[in-house]
């Protein structure tokens, strides 16, 4: 992979590096998940988190990060489920498209097994598997004979799933260790979305407020999409790019309780 | 022009960029300094953007763009569109925060702009990086408000990374073995090892050498 052969070429340099305990664990936290390895995942978080500034800001009040890791969890056992299900739905998949869901759900099996690990290691107890009905109650009866309907959902998920981690990252503020993961999962999950979309005939990313599904349930993935001011700049005067372009140019959070909503219709 | 690459500085942290320490009288472009704290990191994150969004421009009046599939030419056209807006958007935004840095000198010589392979290997490149970027920049940053906006591109920029491997021969290209590791997890790099990547692209060096660590 192109940027790996490109630093390893400069990799003796940072054995030269005068390091402090505070940069040594964190170079060793991105030397370790810089590189894509191999092994199994027994998770052993790096000491990273106990050498934190303490300038750093905590995570907010009232939200722990045990229960940042559950909520993700959550949604972890309904995409893997969702998708070992499909893989196990005779004549659904077939082709690219299948060899497409086989990579993506053993992303989700891995993210499962990581965030149980993460949690245990927080001292922290994962919630079970919650029993999900992906007809939600009939609604999409077909949704594992049917490939067109499966990948509808599969769209839906992952935007909301790239969403809920968005909404999660401040939570994990002040845990360096939990934070790098969160958003290291984050990304792949908008891989996913944007190769899901792909297959569907959709663009990558989402334009305006756009529910590409054809599924009007889904409207609650995409609402509040459409945004042309951040961080107070208004980039419609800002910008020559227009509307469209500068909505995709941005992926916006999902609440906690928005998430759990949407993830509602699927959990019996 | 000869250049060292980067200079190894004493934080760990580089100069990463154009040294030009011949005799041709042409003078050195000097360092641009990214800053400290948030600040430095929406200035590191911003002179990324400058990069890709001046690698898009490119890409649009190079041979391979002209000759494109429309399916491809649609691709790199939002990355174009995209790309810009970043840019636009971290230029005014660290104004009102602080001191943007200025438009930087770039490099693109080594990339031919008139082949297919050459210019989405460039594309894939900087995606995937601009995505390790963001990853490694999160827990460096303090404030919540720049890590939800680092967290609204970083995943743009991940649909742009997969789009673009989307368009080679491996299926699984899109979020492949090369780049997700046995947990699940993509590529997460230090401001240090993206800077050392994107130096060959760099006339202006940047000083990074303040960024948080």
């Amino acid at each position: 992979m192109k940027i790996l052969q490109l630093l390893n070429k400069y990799a003796s340099l940072a054995e030269a590096e005068p390091q402090t305990a505070a940069t040594s664990s964190r170079r060793e936290m991105f030397r370790r998940f810089g590189a894509a390895t191999k092994e199994a995942a027994t998770i052993a978080l790096p000491l990273g988190a106990a050498l934190l500034s303490p300038k750093k800001v905590r995570a907010q009040a009232g939200t722990s990060v045990v229960e940042v890791l559950n909520f993700a969890l959550t949604l972890e056992y309904l995409e893997a489920e969702f998708y070992n299900m499909g893989l196990d739905a005779s004549g659904l998949l077939s082709g690219r498209t299948r060899s497409v869901i086989q990579q993506i759900s053993k992303h989700e099996d891995a993210h499962v097994t990581f965030l149980r690990s993460a949690i245990q290691s927080q001292n922290g107890t994962p919630v079970e598997k919650p029993e999900f009905d992906f007809t939600a109650g009939g609604t999409f009866g077909n949704v594992f004979t049917d490939e067109q309907t499966f990948l509808a959902l599969a769209q839906a998920f992952e935007d909301t799933g790239v969403r809920a981690y968005k909404g999660q990252a401040g939570n994990l503020l002040g845990n360096d260790d939990l934070l790098l993961a969160a958003l290291r999962i984050h990304s792949v999950e908008a891989r996913h979305a944007a190769e899901i979309r792909r297959l569907r005939g959709s663009e990558a990313w989402i334009e305006m407020a756009e529910n590409t599904t054809g599924v009007s349930a889904a409207d609650a993935v995409y609402a509040g999409e459409a945004q042309t001011t951040q961080l107070g700049v208004n980039l419609e005067s800002v910008s020559e790019i227009d509307n469209e372009g500068i909505t995709e140019s941005f992926d916006e959070p999902l609440s906690r309780q928005q998430v759990l909503d949407i993830a509602a219709l699927f959990i019996t | 022009m000869k250049y060292s690459g980067f200079t190894v500085a004493a934080a760990g942290l580089i100069i990463a960029g154009c040294d030009d320490d011949d005799d041709d009288n042409i003078p050195d472009l000097e360092a641009v300094d990214l800053g400290s704290g948030d600040i430095g990191i929406l200035n590191y994150a911003y002179a990324l953007e400058q990069v890709e969004s001046a690698f898009y421009a490119e890409v649009l009046r190079g041979g391979y763009y002209g000759n494109a599939p429309a399916a491809e030419r649609q691709i790199l056209d939002a990355l174009n569109e995209h790309e810009q807006v970043h840019a636009d958007f971290f230029r005014t935004a660290i104004a009102s925060v602080g001191e943007p840095i200025p438009a930087l000198q770039l490099d693109f010589s080594n990339i031919n702009f008139n082949d297919r392979a050459s210019v989405l290997t460039a594309a894939q490149t900087f995606e995937d990086l601009g995505v390790a970027a963001y990853n490694g920049a999160g827990p460096l940053l303090t404030n919540a408000d720049f890590l939800l906006i680092a967290g609204k591109i970083v995943s743009v920029e991940a649909r742009h990374a997969a789009a673009i491997r989307s368009l080679s021969t491996d299926v699984l290209a899109f979020a492949g073995d090369d780049i997700i590791d046995a947990n699940g997890l993509d590529i997460a790099l230090s401001p240090s090892q993206v800077l050392q990547v994107v130096s060959p692209f760099l006339q202006t060096p940047l000083d990074a050498r303040n960024l948080p660590v």
